[in-house]
């Protein structure tokens, strides 16, 4: 996974909340292996005249600002694969679906909370300056807006970790090693239940 | 010795932590992986890394969302979608897990089948990479949906980091009217709290009319948990929970069945715990719902209007409901019993259950579909059932079209879909744009008020049909 320390890019605005997973991937296309090039499947059948992602003046985003419950339904990663392949790295909205969250994060892609006129501000800021950028720093937790103001977000730390580092956790659950076996132990005799008889 | 009381939630947590981080994140042991044919690019990461899967014995493949709901007797002819089908087996056969296949005589939903088969039991940490695993939580289990790296990671180690979530208790009192189904009430939640009212929250749903549910009633709210953004849904497991699980295939037997509803009697949460935040709502005030926008927090009951975008204040908002309205087809102050409609489709893993099909077939009982429609039940047992009860020939003689289990046109990836500019009364979990097929216009409903439009042809107030019990001359 690409680490993800600093970015300065320019942002595309969408003033749609809710916008669920569906959306960002449509169903047909999770059929598709990742070499498919996910990239061409990202909103693909919100390509209508007039969407954002469309405009010459937002050519080259690389952060997607939108608004509540950013990547709400369902839990397939592909919508993450699309944001990804078609060169988002990074979106900011007011809440997001927490699965679609989970997801990002395990793709170097970096979820941004901020209030939601806080985020109303910056979609404004970035119709009436199309093309303009933002600048993310993951390590100071900063999201440096059109106007130049730095806006503060919270990241849970682990989070961040594996964003900054670019982790693969299965090697660090791995160092876990003997806590799982040990839980195993403990727990298959207080629950025998568990393993599935028959 | 006084502990703290604790909820439902904090147990089922508590008993699964295997280890902390400093910075409060929790390794959390996972009794049950659920996977289905989506589950592909997890096996190519673990495969990628020379990995193995951890518990096979605790690992359990389905087919459900690729399976075609028609004629199973000669092979799926798109060969993208039996290549999804026969991957699923391949990759549980290679990593020696059971699979529940096309012609299984378990097969079904995922989230129908794991539950009749034993394998959803109280206290139980459960994945599966599909959003709606929360239905599981019916049983009093903590369960969630997954993507394809966590799914890789518990395929490998059998647990999940995971941030506490905070906790939501939804106390719905009283009792539900005539016609009034655990659809509506989820339905009424949703609407209530948002789509996003829930998020980062696990729910517990409580009071005298969650208690009154059917194990059906309550997997269909615990299931679209996950429509009003919670991490999961949970009901504390109670007779009701025991009784459906004893004796199925997989559940513990005898002795070992005494132990654990010994253990489960000690999961409810305690008097005096605590939650983040607490919701009530009175089950004499919902009503049989429908949707009118692409997210099911537009539920509204059925005798209401088309609300107006001009009413909203906030301009931002007003522009999203214009264009939800625009997606529907829809005109503001429109009665929504005078909007027709194209088809109906019965089926899911929100509401395909036996009581989903007696509730529908209840409704057409000597009635005719004026509209196609398509009903498939969740699961070969479910559908096995139904036609010992001739549910199958009220359907049938209705007019609409009996399927084989699955998916099916909830998420239309099997190839039953909306066609492009209609509009579907749906038993589903979601009205989300191009959900069922590009430019469908799903409407969001119970199976008996699904039925009563599919027999008048448009959104119809099933309490206004004169609908006889089964069974009743």
């Amino acid at each position: 996974m690409e680490p993800f320390v600093t970015l300065t890019a320019p942002a595309v605005p969408l003033d749609i909340a809710n916008i669920d997973t569906d959306q960002l991937l449509p169903a047909r296309f999770l059929k598709k292996p990742r070499s498919a090039g996910y990239g061409n499947f990202l909103f693909h059948d919100e390509r209508k005249p007039g969407f954002p992602l469309d405009d010459p003046a937002y050519a080259g985003a690389r952060v997607l600002v939108s608004d509540r419950n950013f990547g709400c339904g369902s839990s397939r990663e592909g919508a993450v694969y699309a944001l990804v392949d078609g060169g988002f790295r990074c979106v900011v909205a007011p809440s997001f679906g927490d699965i679609f969250a989970a997801n990002a994060a395990k793709n170097g892609l970096l979820t941004i909370t901020l209030p939601e006129d806080a985020v109303a501000t910056l979609r404004r800021q970035l119709q009436e300056a199309p093309g303009a950028s933002v600048t993310v720093d993951l390590p100071a937790q900063t999201l440096t807006g059109p106007d130049g103001r730095a806006l503060t977000f919270a990241i849970d730390l682990f989070k961040k970790e594996c964003l900054v580092e670019g982790l693969d956790d299965v090697a660090l659950t791995l160092r876990h090693q003997d806590a799982i076996d040990a839980f195993d132990r403990t727990d298959g005799a207080a629950r025998p239940w568990v393993v599935p008889g028959a | 010795m006084t502990s703290q009381p604790r909820s439902l939630f904090e147990k089922v947590w508590d008993a699964h932590v295997v280890a902390t981080r400093p910075d409060g994140q929790a390794l959390l042991a996972i009794d049950r992986h659920f996977l289905h044919e989506g589950s592909f690019h997890a096996f190519g990461m673990i495969d990628h890394a020379g990995r193995k899967v951890r518990r096979p014995e605790l690992t359990f493949a389905v087919a459900d969302h690729y399976v075609p709901s028609h004629s199973r007797s000669r092979p799926i002819a798109d060969p993208e979608i039996a290549n999804m089908v026969t991957m699923l087996e391949a990759n549980a056969g290679r990593h020696g897990l059971r699979h529940f296949g096309l012609h299984d005589p378990a097969q079904g939903i995922v989230h129908v089948l794991a539950p009749e088969q034993g394998l959803t039991l109280p206290g139980l940490t459960i994945v599966c990479g599909d959003s709606h695993t929360s239905t599981h939580g019916a049983f009093g289990a903590l369960a969630f949906g997954i993507g394809a790296t966590e799914v890789s990671h518990v395929l490998a180690t059998q647990t999940l980091w995971q941030r506490r979530p905070r906790t939501m208790r939804i106390t719905v009192d009283g009792v539900l009217g005539p016609h009034v189904t655990a659809k509506d009430l989820i339905l009424a939640v949703i609407a209530a709290i948002g789509a996003d009212g829930a998020a980062g929250h696990v729910i517990e749903y409580a009071g005298s009319a969650i208690r009154a549910l059917s194990m059906e009633g309550r997997l269909t709210v615990c299931n679209m948990s996950i429509e009003a953004g919670a991490r999961a849904g949970m009901i504390a497991p109670d007779d009701t929970t025991f009784s459906w699980i004893e004796g199925r295939h997989y559940a513990p037997k005898g002795a070992l069945f005494d132990r654990a509803v010994e253990h489960w009697r000690t999961l409810p949460s305690d008097d005096g715990a605590v939650f983040d935040r607490e919701v009530t709502l009175d089950a004499a005030d919902i009503a049989p719902a429908v949707t009118w926008g692409t997210s099911p927090e537009t539920a509204v009951p059925v005798t209401a209007a088309v609300p107006d975008p001009g009413a909203e204040a906030d301009p931002v908002r007003a522009g999203q409901m214009r264009k939800m309205l625009d997606y529907m087809g829809l005109a503001p102050g429109m009665a929504l019993e005078d909007v027709p409609i194209d088809r109906v489709f019965i089926g899911s893993c929100t509401n395909a259950r036996l009581e989903d099909l007696r509730a529908a077939a209840e409704v057409l009982r000597g009635r005719r579909a004026v509209v196609p429609g398509l009903v498939v039940p969740g699961s070969v047992p479910v559908r096995r059932q139904a036609e010992a009860e001739g549910l199958d020939r009220v359907f049938i003689d209705a007019g609409l079209e009996w399927g084989e289990p699955g998916c099916s046109m909830c998420v239309g990836i099997n190839g039953d879909l909306v066609p492009a500019g209609e509009r579907c009364a749906s038993t589903t979990n979601r009205n989300f744009p191009g959900r069922q097929g590009p430019n469908a216009r799903t409407h969001l409903m119970s199976p008996a008020m699904a039925a009563a439009a599919a027999a008048t042809g448009r959104l119809t107030d099933v309490r206004k049909l004169d609908v006889r019990k089964l069974g009743a001359s």
